[in-house]
């Protein structure tokens, strides 16, 4: 919590009132150094020591509030909105004398508002109790003394407790493994709830507690662990296990995580080290960022610009106030004498003028706090939840293979969507499936493998006669379904000269022995064997390994069977040509992370020979190879790597090398050392280690597999480039593959004109090769600068003619220079200047800055995509991110705010639902502002005529149920249903998009007009209705109308007024809006029956009013009628004219469609006719 | 709603997709007007031929009623008095005469009201200072919050209590013609559902108008409040400065050329905040009262409405939409309200 709040210091100022303030800092310094103060005590959890550390229990909470905190928290939630708050202080002020209408009038309103938004709260909040107190209450067994296991609930464990977890159980806590079932004490777990990740995970305990493995042998255990504090890094662990004196490192091996599943174990033993909300998982739960969208941001400065109406005519309103009640007693003559003001309350006293001004300034306040529309947070709150919805529900955005629909997390974006400027998008999982083919290799500098991939096949069409490139529906994967699946999942490797054994009559079948090898050996992988079947298959920790496993599979070395130390491999022997199964030593793996961008494993073989088996970038692994002119096929597998690249693949290099056992022993020593070391600098230590290790080493060859394009992504990033949506993708790949993805997914065409920023220029090169850091830093530096400012003046002296287009494509390196501060706002120019850019070869934080620099730089909406752990820092930065729920597990979805299955399915959710939110958002608001001021002014003009004493000219109910009963429904209506065109022409014009980008829907114009609106509406209500009704009488039966009268007719032109306006402004209309708008106007006709009938003391001027007054005159319905249709007449003739000389994109569309619909109406009924 | 599952009932259960329904789907049946000239002109010609007629109607009514107005207020003070604040309030019956010619022959029931000028009887102070607790039960007698400073007198509860019944207008007006006198009858002037309802036929006036300061009339303390309807009447207040309340009516027929001669009582200060008093005696139409107002704005306005409907039409045909050109979108030029 600390550490969220931290990050966002100074931007989130509501955060700061949530209480955090108060917590204590967790990570104070202690004994065991600062962040590793845990201690364990096994078995003791109740031992004085244990007691002392006063770890919280392990019952997980995820609920907003508890019951004692519910009122109070969700209370000040809701006050914290300034609206809302004005209105809790005119609200309580309503009970004081100052009122200028009933207490109880005032309260309800607020009272529905506020309940209704507590309600949701409450309700959202009910379903995670009932789900904590299911997750807590289920039973694990533990150790209770004397080797006797028990059940207890979960939330009963304390951090020392021993458990025994069975199979398909799941973790209570977080746990460190100590046994298993099988000896070597490895267990397996899916992490499915953690990530998203099906595959299985590999765990295992420490040798030295693996015997402990029956009920029995814990009578005797006593261990103590000594680890870190609990902290969100799920794949991280560091600790000490003190066992009968010896100590022994823990990594997050022998972690076990809460939420996290027993699988293909029948069970294991564990010690609990996290419990409750000190847990991995809890404390990695984070609330999903609270994000506001722009529309709610300029909302709430209408807000206080009607803040700023209000206290400017309650001033008003106090001056002539005070004026005009001081003229009332001069020298002792009294002038309105009928007031007394000789004997007055302060709120009136001509003799304190000033003070009653004052005072009356608080109660105009609160008449005129009518202007503030009270139901307008409630309502959008409403309304977006119907949007989430609509998003969750829609079929067309339920991705069928995967059976995933849709799911919007935050629901208060929704708008958002539809004024999205810049995409910026991962490549690998978001554009791409994700799903790696290995469909080439280089083996000792020859070429295998005759597959065609998909951006070779769209190269050959951009070479080609060229194509038409909109034609819309020609889907490229329906050209492509034709074609034979490959049968093998991850593998589409075609060569006779390697398949089926054939590799021994190749040149170098040594090296290519090696390179199999190497396959089948340096991985991570877990086969899973089929018992009835016998056959296998792997459990990878990422598609690329599962491809190569495969691979090495298909290519003649089966890995068949992993133990903690050893790989089994059924393997061809060339020299015998039989398969038989060798058992390699595994002694060490140096684990893949990206900035290693490597891995490898040191095995020993069945002739004891030790090796390092390596695979990596190419960027990596090309330095790290021998000097030594050993094999000579380096530039042969360098150019067949470019050559991978450009078909648009993922590259490996491939190496390895043979160790000699003082080397391996010295090397070992350090890195077991390493490993053991507790404390924050670890990880540097290791990689220094392993960098002595992986050097030196003999190239075999390099690996290329493909990853698909998902389906519709080229036509859905054509779609939104015609929406004028620029994208942007980030992606870690070369800058060739970049580039080719990129004319693969339409991103690029061949008319554009390439900006390329790299630093893989010779110079630099030759500078790099020097090796000071210094001068290579500045070099860089000024070829960026360079490359930047010619760039631009590229684009600036084409900026006459629009058809020239470019394409801006950087590398990561340059990118780093490039976002530095002094050339940040250059590169953004020449950025914008682009239609399209392409950052290959940039970081998880490379791409989180580019983001910020977006949307700082541009101010518009930027929309990041992504699927991976790695776009986490990408989503939370962008102003809407959306996660694709897709292979790499769940990390991005869980950081995003709407997640959906498929890229192609942006295009629906921008273009359809994004367009429409923003649509019905921005109208709401609007109108919103103008249902208030037409009532709130009206009230500010009856003053007026009422020496500004703040009597309003409704009656108390009335005044109060007019933001809740009579003008509500309608515009929520308008909210969840509005639709300026149907879905089809949504896609089929993309342009229409641009309302929302350019914002015309919610520029101030747009708002100042309607407010316009509001307050000429009013004006018109109000002097028709006076001039018409006084003071002549009012029926035939000689009545003048009085206060009641006039009060009533105006309400009722308002609610008219203000419902046909709807009525006119909506373009779509079904029966539950047609029920919203005449229900509203119908509702308030029985209202005054039913109120009218209360008792008078109760319903005071509007006792019988409708029944006795208003129906029976005819003055009383030709006035409304009047007053209600004239009151619309500017804003449609506005609109007419508006329509027929400065048509909304949208109109323009449909007239066109109408019309094309009557020429072929004509069109039918003359061939009618004729026939 | 109709919703109709179009997934197989055997994995809809395991399935995650969404079921279809018209709603979840946005695709409820609905009608998606354009706001086309053709619709434009014929609303506005809708209008047009609504509003007319209907305005042609209610300036008929307004000119059927025949109402004559005389301003009082300053004819009724001695010309030698200077201090008219002074006069009125000097206390004693202060008579005026004021002779009315009937322009047109007037049939009953013929109205008579009273007209002030620049009295806020919409004050906040003033609309407040009433008891309704009090009017309508007679054991509420001493419910005299929201009263004050008229609440009690010598310490015992005023009834009726407050500002509006102890201003109470209390100038009289009695009608003769050719020395005949014209009868003016009160009855039935209030609200039928105040006298009923609001005002109890048990409650009677109690230390009204006791006190040091007097404010208007007094009331006979032996009638019930409900039948008071000069209080009743006053006491509905009205919404604006300038107000005319009904005073009685006539029942008889005056004929054109009549001449009515009036016997004011000018007792009511308006002097002292400088408003007018006005006596009205007028009949009524369908429509209520003398007021062209009405009439004048639907004829304008549907008149308004033509015009434009005929400039739309002239528009169309003049100059017709020059179809394809998306130059004309909006934000091409300036983003404006749609």
């Amino acid at each position: 919590m600390m550490a969220r709040v931290r990050r966002r210091d100074g931007i989130e100022f509501s955060k700061l009132y949530s209480f955090v303030c108060c917590k204590v800092d967790k990570w104070r310094p202690e004994v065991g150094g600062p962040g590793f103060t845990r201690v364990v005590y096994c078995k003791e959890p109740e031992g004085s020591e244990a007691m002392m550390n006063n770890y919280p229990n392990n019952y997980v909470r995820t609920t907003k509030y508890t019951l004692v905190t519910f009122l109070p928290k969700s209370l000040f939630e809701q006050f914290r909105r300034v609206a809302n708050f004005f209105f809790l202080i005119t609200g309580t002020l309503a009970w004081t004398k100052f009122a200028p209408y009933t207490a109880v009038s005032a309260a309800i309103p607020l009272i529905v508002v506020i309940g209704a938004a507590m309600i949701k709260e409450g309700i959202e909040d009910c379903q995670r109790y009932r789900q904590d107190v299911e997750i807590n209450s289920r039973k694990v067994q533990v150790h209770v003394g004397n080797g006797n296991f028990v059940y207890t609930k979960w939330k009963n464990l304390k951090v020392g407790d021993v458990v025994k977890i069975k199979k398909d159980e799941f973790f209570p806590a977080d746990l460190l493994l100590l046994s298993s079932c099988y000896e070597d004490a490895i267990c397996y777990v899916e992490t499915m709830n953690l990530d998203g990740e099906t595959n299985l995970k590999l765990k295992q305990g420490l040798e030295v507690t693996s015997e402990f493995n029956s009920d029995d042998s814990f009578k005797q255990f006593r261990a103590i662990v000594r680890c870190e504090d609990p902290n969100a890094h799920l794949y991280s662990f560091v600790g000490t296990l003190e066992l009968e004196g010896g100590q022994y490192p823990l990594s997050a091996k022998q972690i076990l995580l809460r939420d996290s599943k027993l699988r293909n174990t029948d069970y294991v033993f564990g010690a609990v080290i996290f419990t409750g909300h000190d847990t991995k998982v809890v404390q990695n739960s984070t609330a999903p960022p609270s994000k506001r969208s722009s529309l709610e941001r300029k909302m709430d400065r209408i807000i206080y610009l009607l803040f700023l109406i209000v206290f400017s005519m309650a001033a008003i309103g106090s001056i002539f106030f005070g004026i005009w009640t001081k003229d009332d007693l001069e020298n002792g003559t009294m002038k309105r004498w009928y007031l007394r003001p000789d004997n007055s309350t302060i709120y009136f006293d001509p003799k304190r003028a000033p003070l009653a001004a004052l005072c009356h300034f608080l109660t105009t306040l609160m008449l005129y706090g009518y202007f503030i529309p009270i139901s307008l947070y409630v309502s959008i709150e409403i309304v977006k939840v119907f949007q989430s919805m609509f998003i969750n529900q829609d079929i067309h955005m339920y991705y069928e293979d995967a059976d995933r629909p849709a799911n919007a997390r935050t629901s208060n974006l929704s708008e958002e969507l539809g004024q999205v400027d810049t995409i910026l998008s991962d490549k690998t999982g978001t554009l791409t499936c994700n799903i790696m083919e290995f469909v080439k290799c280089s083996i000792a500098g020859r070429a295998y493998g005759h597959g065609v991939t998909e951006v070779e096949r769209a190269m050959a069409r951009r070479k080609g006669p060229p194509v038409q490139q909109t034609k819309a529906n020609s889907y490229d994967h329906l050209d492509n379904s034709g074609e034979a699946k490959p049968v093998i999942k991850g593998f589409n490797f075609y060569d006779e000269r390697i398949m089926n054994g054939n590799w021994v009559h190749e040149p170098r079948p040594d090296v290519i022995h090696l390179f199999l090898q190497l396959l089948a050996l340096c991985h991570t992988a877990v086969p899973d064997v089929d018992e009835n079947t016998g056959k296998i298959s792997y459990e990878t920790e990422s598609p690329d390994e599962s491809a190569f496993v495969v691979a090495a599979r298909e290519l003649g070395f089966e890995f068949c069977q992993r133990t903690q130390t050893t790989i089994s491999v059924r393997e061809l022997d060339p020299l015998s040509g039989e398969k038989i199964r060798r058992v390699y030593q595994l002694l060490n793996i140096l684990e893949f992370n990206s900035t290693r961008k490597r891995m490898s494993v040191i095995v020993r073989q069945e002739d004891g020979k030790l090796i390092l088996l390596s695979k990596g970038a190419d960027s990596v692994m090309f330095e790290r190879l021998t000097k030594k002119k050993g094999w000579d096929f380096e530039d042969a597998t360098k150019a067949h790597v470019n050559e991978y690249a450009d078909a648009g693949l993922r590259t490996l290099i491939l190496a390895y090398r043979e160790l000699d056992e003082e080397e391996y022993k010295n090397f070992n020593q350090r890195f077991n050392a390493a490993k053991n070391a507790i404390g924050a600098d670890r990880d540097d230590l290791i990689e220094e280690i392993t960098e002595t290790i992986e050097k030196d080493l003999v190239l075999l060859g390099a690996t290329a597999v493909e990853d698909k394009l998902q389906n519709g992504v080229p036509e859905c990033i054509d779609k939104l480039a015609q929406a004028g949506i620029k994208i942007w993708v980030i992606t870690g790949d070369k800058l060739e593959t970049a580039i080719n993805i990129g004319f693969a997914c339409r991103l690029l065409r061949q008319k554009m004109k390439q900006i390329i920023i790299s630093l893989e220029t010779p110079d630099i090169q030759e500078i790099e090769k020097a090796g000071d850091k210094l001068d290579i830093s500045r070099a860089s530096a000024n070829s960026v600068l360079h490359q930047i400012t010619q760039g631009w003046q590229m684009v600036d002296v084409s900026k006459e003619n629009p058809e020239e287009e470019f394409a801006l494509i950087v590398d990561g390196k340059s990118l780093t220079y490039a976002l530095g501060a002094d050339m940040k706002d250059m590169f953004l120019k020449l950025a914008l200047g682009c239609s399209s850019v392409i950052c290959c070869r940039s970081s998880p934080k490379q791409k989180a800055l580019v983001t910020r620099m977006v949307k700082l730089g541009t101010r518009k909406t930027t929309l990041a995509i992504g699927d991976g752990a790695n776009d986490v820092g990408m989503l939370q930065e962008a102003d809407i991110g959306i996660g694709i729920s897709g292979v790499e597990g769940m990390q991005a979805v869980m950081s995003s705010d709407v997640a959906i299955a498929q890229f192609c399915y942006l295009e629906r959710l921008l273009l359809v639902h994004g367009h429409w939110c923003y649509r019905r958002i921005s109208t709401m608001i609007c109108y919103f502002f103008y249902k208030n001021i037409i009532f709130g002014f009206s009230l500010f003009l009856y003053e007026m005529n009422t020496s500004f004493s703040g009597q309003p000219a409704y009656n108390d109910w009335f005044l109060s149920l007019y933001n809740v009963f009579f003008s509500s429904l309608p515009v929520i209506a308008l909210g969840v249903f509005d639709q300026d065109v149907s879905p089809k022409i949504c896609l089929k014009y993309p342009m229409l998009y641009q309302e929302g980008v350019q914002n015309v829907l919610f520029s101030w114009t747009r708002i100042l007009g309607w407010m316009f609106n509001g307050f000429s509406s009013a004006i018109m209500i109000y002097f028709l209705s006076t001039k018409a009704l006084e003071p002549q009488a009012f029926n035939a039966q000689g009545h003048t109308a009085g206060r009641d009268i006039l009060g009533a007719t105006m309400y009722t032109s308002v609610v008219w007024a203000i419902n046909l306006q709807m009525a006119i402004s909506f373009s779509y209309y079904n029966a539950i809006q047609h029920i919203c708008i005449w229900g509203t106007i119908a509702f308030w006709y029985f209202f005054m029956v039913v109120y009218g009938f209360l008792n008078p003391v109760r319903s005071t001027t509007a006792y019988k009013i409708f029944i006795e007054s208003l129906a029976p005159s005819p003055a009383f319905w030709l006035l409304t009628l009047f007053v209600s249709i004239t009151t619309l007449i500017p804003y449609f003739t506005f609109s007419a004219i508006k329509a027929k000389f400065f048509p909304m994109y949208h109109q323009w569309i449909l007239r066109q469609i109408s019309k094309e619909g009557r020429l072929a109406n004509k069109e039918n009924r003359s061939r009618d006719h004729g026939s | 709603m109709s919703s109709t599952n179009n997934a197989p009932p055997s994995t809809a259960a395991a399935s995650k997709r969404p079921k279809y329904s018209k709603f979840t789907q946005q695709e409820l049946p609905a009608c998606k007007p354009i706001l086309t000239p053709r619709w434009v002109i014929s609303a506005f010609m809708l209008i047009s031929i609504i509003f007319v007629p209907i305005g042609v109607a209610a300036l008929f009514a307004s000119r059927d009623v025949i109402e004559i107005v005389d301003r009082y207020d300053s004819v009724c003070v001695p010309a030698n008095e200077t201090d008219k604040v002074k006069y009125i309030q000097t206390p004693g019956f202060k008579t005026c005469n004021r002779t009315l010619t009937v322009p047109k022959h007037m049939k009953p029931p013929i109205f008579v009201y009273y007209q002030l000028d620049n009295f806020y009887q919409n004050h906040r102070r003033y609309v407040k200072s009433r008891n309704d607790q009090q009017l309508r039960d007679s054991k509420e007698a001493n419910s005299v919050s929201g009263c004050k400073p008229e609440d009690y007198n010598n310490n015992s509860a005023i009834v009726p209590c407050g500002l509006i019944a102890w201003s109470l207008f209390n100038d009289t007006y009695s009608f003769s013609r050719k020395n005949v006198p014209l009868n003016v009858s009160k009855k039935d002037i209030s609200w039928k559902s105040d006298r009923e309802h609001k005002f109890g036929k048990d409650v009677y006036p109690q230390n009204f108008q006791s006190g040091s300061l007097i404010g208007g009339a007094k009331l006979d303390s032996s009638i019930p409040l409900s039948e008071q309807e000069d209080l009743v009447v006053w006491m509905r207040t009205a919404a604006l400065p300038t107000f005319r309340k009904l005073y009685g009516r006539i029942e008889v027929e005056l004929q054109e050329n009549d001449v009515i001669d009036v016997t004011l009582g000018n007792n009511y200060n308006t002097y002292s905040f400088n408003g007018k008093k006005k006596l009205v005696i007028s009949t009524t139409s369908w429509l209520g009262g003398k007021n062209d107002f009405l009439g004048i704005a639907y004829l304008t306005v549907g008149g308004l409405c033509f015009f434009l409907a005929v400039m739309f039409t002239i528009i169309y045909l003049v100059k017709p939409r020059q179809l394809g050109d998306p130059s004309y979108l909006s934000w091409n030029r300036n983003p404006g309200w749609h």
